[in-house]
C-alpha cells in the first residue's frame, strides 16, 4: 500500500511532462507560471489561516474540548477526531488547524494522525459549498441537498477511521 | 454563518480558560499562536509550488481537456436530467477534472459556471433542481489524487512517509462519492413521491 502510494506523485510528474513535451508545449514556463499561481494562492488564503490559528488555539489551550471529549468516550471511535468531524463541513480553515494541532501532538505517522489527515483530504466543506454555490444563482430553497451532503461527510468519517485500522493495525 | 464560528471560539475558549485555571495557557496561546501559522504557511508555499507547477503544464498540454471527456461519459450517467450536448456537461468534466488534480481554487470558477449552466435547465428558478444537488454532491465527496494541503503539513511534522495517505484518501473520497451519489437518488425518489 506504501508502495503504490508513493508511485503515484512520481507517475503523474512523469505523465505530464512527457505529455507537454509530446505536446510541444513550453513546459517550463508554464511549470514557472504555476509556481507563481502557488505563491500567490498561499499569500491568499494566509490571512484565514492566521485568522483561524488564533481563534483555534484560544479554544484549544483552555482544554474544554479535552474534557467535553471525556464526556463522550463512550462512543467508540477516537476521541481527538470529534472536533475535527464536527467542524470539517462547516469552516476548511478550521478543521485544518485542528488537523495540524492533531498531527503536532500525535504525531502524523500515528493512527490518529493519519486518520486525521484522510478525514481533512476526502471531504470538502459542505456548508461553504452549499452557501457558495448555491447563493451564487439566487437559490433558496435548497431542498435534500444539506442532508445529503452532511451524511455523505459522515460516510466519510466513518470509512476514514475504517480503512487506516484496516491498513495499518 | 462564520463570524459567529469564530468569534464563539474566542470567547468560550477565554472563559474557559477563567474558570478552569487556564488563563496562562490562554495567554501564551494568543500570543505564540500567531508565529505557528507562519510555520504552517511556509511549509505550505513549497508544496503549492511544487503541484501548481504539474498542474499547469498539464493544463496547457491539454491533458486536462483529455481527462476531462473521459468523465464525460460517467457524467451522463450521473446526471440523467441534463440533456445531451449541453454545455454544463463538459462544465462538471472539467470541475472534477481539476478537482481530481488538487485544483481546488481553479475548480471554483468551473463550479460556479456550472451552476450558472444548469440554472438555463431549470424550470424553478429560486429552487435547487435535481442535478446541482447531485452536482453539490460530487463537490462535497471531492476525488482529490494529490491532497497537497494536507501532504504539506505532514512533511511539517516530520512524517516518515508523507504521502502515504494518497491511496487511503482514494479509497475513502470513492466509497463516500458512491455513497452520497445513491442517498442523492433515494432523496430524489422520496421528493417525488410527496409531490
Amino acid at each position: 500500500m506504501n508502495y503504490i502510494s508513493s508511485m503515484i506523485i512520481p507517475i503523474i510528474v512523469l505523465v505530464v511532462i512527457t505529455y507537454g513535451l509530446y505536446k510541444n508545449i513550453n513546459i517550463y514556463d508554464s511549470f514557472i507560471e504555476g509556481v507563481k499561481e502557488g505563491l500567490s494562492t498561499c499569500l491568499k488564503i494566509f490571512p484565514t489561516i492566521f485568522t483561524m490559528y488564533l481563534g483555534i488555539n484560544i479554544l484549544l489551550s483552555s482544554n474544554i474540548i479535552n474534557d467535553i471529549c471525556k464526556y463522550l468516550s463512550f462512543i467508540n471511535i477516537p476521541i481527538d477526531i470529534i472536533p475535527l468531524a464536527l467542524l470539517r463541513p462547516i469552516s476548511g480553515s478550521s478543521s485544518l488547524i485542528i488537523m495540524d494541532n492533531i498531527l503536532k501532538l500525535r504525531g502524523p505517522d500515528s493512527y490518529i494522525g493519519r486518520i486525521a489527515s484522510v478525514i481533512q483530504s476526502s471531504t470538502d466543506t459542505t456548508l461553504y459549498i452549499i452557501s457558495l454555490y448555491f447563493g451564487s444563482i439566487g437559490i433558496k430553497k435548497i431542498r435534500y441537498s444539506l442532508i445529503v451532503g452532511l451524511l455523505t461527510d459522515l460516510c466519510c468519517i466513518i470509512v476514514s477511521i475504517l480503512i487506516i485500522s484496516l491498513i495499518y493495525k | 454563518m462564520i463570524k459567529y464560528i469564530w468569534g464563539l471560539f474566542i470567547i468560550i475558549g477565554i472563559i474557559y480558560g477563567f474558570i478552569s485555571g487556564n488563563i496562562y495557557d490562554i495567554n501564551s496561546s494568543i500570543l505564540n499562536s500567531t508565529s505557528s501559522s507562519i510555520d504552517m504557511i511556509l511549509k505550505l508555499i513549497p508544496i503549492m509550488c511544487l503541484w501548481l507547477g504539474i498542474a499547469r503544464i498539464a493544463l496547457d498540454s491539454g491533458l486536462l481537456d483529455v481527462v476531462s471527456k473521459k468523465l464525460s461519459g460517467i457524467i451522463r450517467i450521473i446526471f440523467p436530467d441534463i440533456p445531451k450536448n449541453h454545455e454544463s456537461i463538459s462544465l462538471i468534466a472539467s470541475n472534477m477534472a481539476m478537482n481530481i488534480l488538487g485544483l481546488g481554487n481553479a475548480a471554483t470558477p468551473f463550479g460556479l459556471k456550472t451552476m450558472k449552466s444548469l440554472q438555463e435547465l431549470n424550470d424553478n428558478k429560486d429552487t435547487a433542481s435535481r442535478s446541482m444537488i447531485t452536482f453539490l454532491v460530487i463537490n462535497t465527496a471531492s476525488i482529490t489524487l494529490i491532497p497537497t494541503t494536507i501532504i504539506g503539513i505532514r512533511i511539517l511534522y516530520k512524517s516518515n512517509n508523507p504521502s502515504e495517505i494518497i491511496v487511503p484518501c482514494i479509497i475513502t473520497s470513492f466509497i463516500s462519492l458512491l455513497f452520497g451519489l445513491i442517498l442523492d437518488r433515494i432523496f430524489y425518489k422520496l421528493s417525488r413521491k410527496r409531490i
